[in-house]
């Protein structure tokens, strides 16, 4: 079974954003940058079909600058076979349609029987390009799942979706596109041997004319949404602690939330 | 508490290569996904967390910086940083790691014969195995060349006898590296667990690396085959090199457990507010958190150029003596000092500072105290010996 695994390098949870302050992005100085956690779990996802079927190939690819290799690398010490990376300049600034235009394009050149992504990728939260991709490749989809099982001789997968207050139970025939949630499984650590390993592994490199795209396809130019501004939130004002009784705090607490709140 | 991102005053990360920085990434993700949950309750309770040995050794942190034999062959750098990692953890799992790559595999690949090395290596580095390293007895620390463990060929036998003491893993081992002298020089030998004639009992009332096997070991007519030799070990030197390799990781291992103090110290300051105000905007306490910072960034870029050495086959022995003198030093003082900002708080296990203070206070006497490096280093720029 043939996987092909979707990865965006982000920003690292734990770092401290800074918006640049004409607000056209963030402060990328000092920031350490992980594969998205949503990414991973696909990645793990991709490794246990692989393992659990005993033959296979998993292919990661990413669109990003030349540090986003980094992400590729890890995803191969972690155990992927091959790494695709679109990078060139004039695949920066693109929106999620971009972005998904660009990997599709990449993955029509590829043999696949499944392709998995995160739910979405938690720098801009946007969750479009798993579906935008499987809508542009003409394949079925099912997003935010948190089961995956592998029908490899029928060329099915039944998957878990989270629903509000529920599961869906949903059979896919394959190849189809699916992005994974927190819970689908618990991503392993790139071992050294798995590290040392990943340096001998292929990274095929991609620009928009290799994929047969012209630069005004990609990046912002074949953008539909652009980003006008970004702003951090306000900051919070400091609360309030009331005092006394309790029962005289509750009617402080209405009086507040009737006069200055204005909420009830 | 939030992820931990590291000291990096000095835009350190970006010396580092690629490969680098994944090996730390790993160690990093691990201890604190496995290690620093768990680990103040074996502190407390005095045992060593044996469960985390199958998992280290999977990630191939056990003889990392070793090749051949399917062992991972990461340089010096990668290796360094692991140990760092690690000992931010806890300096017991850390030393555990240590003993077992570069006390117990290390001379067996470079010692050792081709039998004894197809047989321990796979199995030490996947963890199945544990191996301890025997050299410093009750009698001869500081001294080994004093030592009075012997070993007689008899037939196709060694009989052995003599005492180990503060054998770190002891207990716990399938087998020891233990050196002991043969016609009068010393020589390294494979004993294996449960050889008749060969002991061990677990060191009680240790304040320090409590999650950490100590152990002394006895061996009384310990007859042990002639295979077991480790046939190119020559003298007091082929030991000296296998504790070259482990006080290499220590020099690292110290800067790990300083960033966990000064983590501690730095966070609780920002919050504690004494006199209406957080302690962190007090002239002393700055003073102590520039310290510590100081101090770390100074040991972080001494490893760093001890491991580019040491990958270009530069290091010498007195490198690495003034870097494990320096940075155990140093990180002690910082663990001291942060249990100062903690004020009572630094007394106990709610916070790591107290334990690393404890255990960084082993450190500085293993593999060489100290006054020992000090006066290797003495001895290096006088050419006069103030020892021997």
């Amino acid at each position: 079974m043939k996987i092909i695994v979707c990865l965006k390098q982000v920003p690292d949870t734990a770092a401290t954003i800074k918006v640049k302050p004409d607000g056209s992005g963030v402060e990328t100085e000092g920031i350490t940058y992980v594969i998205n956690p949503y990414d991973e779990f696909a990645l793990e996802e991709a490794l246990r079909i692989k393992e659990r079927l005993g033959e296979g190939e998993v292919t990661v690819i990413t669109l990003g600058p030349p540090k986003a290799k980094e992400a590729l690398r890890t995803a191969l010490a972690m155990g992927a076979d091959k790494g695709v990376h679109l990078s060139d300049p004039a695949f920066e600034g693109g929106d999620s349609y971009a972005t998904a235009k660009a990997l599709a394009r990449a993955i029509q050149g590829l043999p696949y029987d499944l392709i998995l992504c995160g739910k979405q990728a938690v720098d801009d939260d946007a969750a479009q390009v798993g579906p935008a991709m499987a809508e542009l490749l003409g394949l079925p989809q099912a997003c935010v799942i948190t089961k995956l099982e592998i029908d490899a001789n029928r060329k099915k997968a039944v998957v878990h979706r989270q629903i509000e207050g529920a599961s869906e139970i949903m059979e896919v025939s394959l190849p189809a596109v699916f992005t994974a949630q927190k819970g689908l499984n618990e991503p392993r650590y790139p071992s050294l041997k798995g590290i040392m390993g990943a340096k001998k592994k292929e990274i095929a490199e991609h620009n928009p004319s290799s994929l047969g795209l012209s630069p005004e396809e990609v990046g912002l130019a074949g953008s539909k949404v652009k980003i006008l501004k970004l702003s951090p939130p306000p900051s919070r004002a400091t609360g309030k602690i009331l005092e006394g009784e309790p029962r005289e705090q509750a009617s402080q607490l209405v009086k507040l939330l009737r006069e200055e709140a204005k909420i009830i | 508490m939030t992820k931990f991102q590291g000291v990096d005053f000095y835009g350190i990360e970006g010396l580092l290569g690629e490969e680098e920085r994944m090996a730390r990434n790993t160690a990093r993700a691990f201890v604190e996904a496995e290690v620093l949950p768990i680990i103040d309750k074996y502190n407390r309770e005095g045992t060593f967390p044996g469960h985390l040995i199958p998992k280290v050794g999977e990630l191939g942190f056990l003889g990392a910086n070793l090749s051949g034999y399917g062992l991972p062959g990461v340089n010096n750098v990668a290796y360094g940083l692991i140990m760092q990692e690690l000992e931010r953890g806890d300096s017991s799992l850390r030393s555990f790691a240590s003993v077992q790559g570069a006390l117990v595999m290390y001379p067996i690949l470079i010692f050792g014969s081709e039998a004894q090395k197809e047989y321990w290596l796979p199995k030490l580095a996947s963890g199945e195995k544990i191996g301890c390293f025997g050299l410093t007895e009750p009698d001869y620390g500081s001294d080994p060349a004093s030592m009075a463990a012997k070993a007689v060929r008899v037939g196709d036998h060694f009989v052995l006898n003599g005492t180990k003491m503060w054998i770190t893993n002891g207990s716990i081992a399938d087998v020891a590296i233990v050196w002991a002298k043969l016609d009068g020089q010393i020589r390294g030998f494979l004993v294996e667990k449960g050889v008749p004639g060969f002991i061990t009992s677990e060191i009680q009332g240790k304040f320090s690396l409590r999650a950490s096997v100590t152990s002394e070991l006895s061996f009384e007519d310990c007859w042990i085959p002639v295979e077991n030799l480790l046939p190119k070990t020559e003298g007091l030197k082929s030991a000296l090199m296998c504790l070259n390799q482990a006080r290499y990781g220590i020099a690292w291992g110290a800067v790990g457990a300083a960033m966990a103090c000064y983590e501690a110290a730095l966070n609780y300051a920002k919050e504690r507010v004494q006199f209406g105000k957080p302690i962190a905007s007090f002239q002393l306490v700055q003073r102590k958190l520039v310290h510590m910072l100081t101090e770390i960034t100074k040991a972080q870029l001494l490893c760093l150029h001890l491991g580019r050495l040491k990958d270009s086959g530069k290091a010498r022995h007195t490198h690495i003596s003034l870097a494990k003198m320096n940075n155990v030093e140093k990180a002690l003082e910082i663990a001291r000092m942060a249990r100062d900002i903690l004020g009572a708080y630094g007394i106990v296990d709610d916070y790591p500072v107290i334990r690393h203070l404890c255990n960084l206070e082993s450190v500085y006497t293993y593999e060489g105290t100290h006054d020992i490096h000090t006066l290797i280093l003495g001895q290096d720029i006088t050419g006069i010996s103030a020892f021997e």
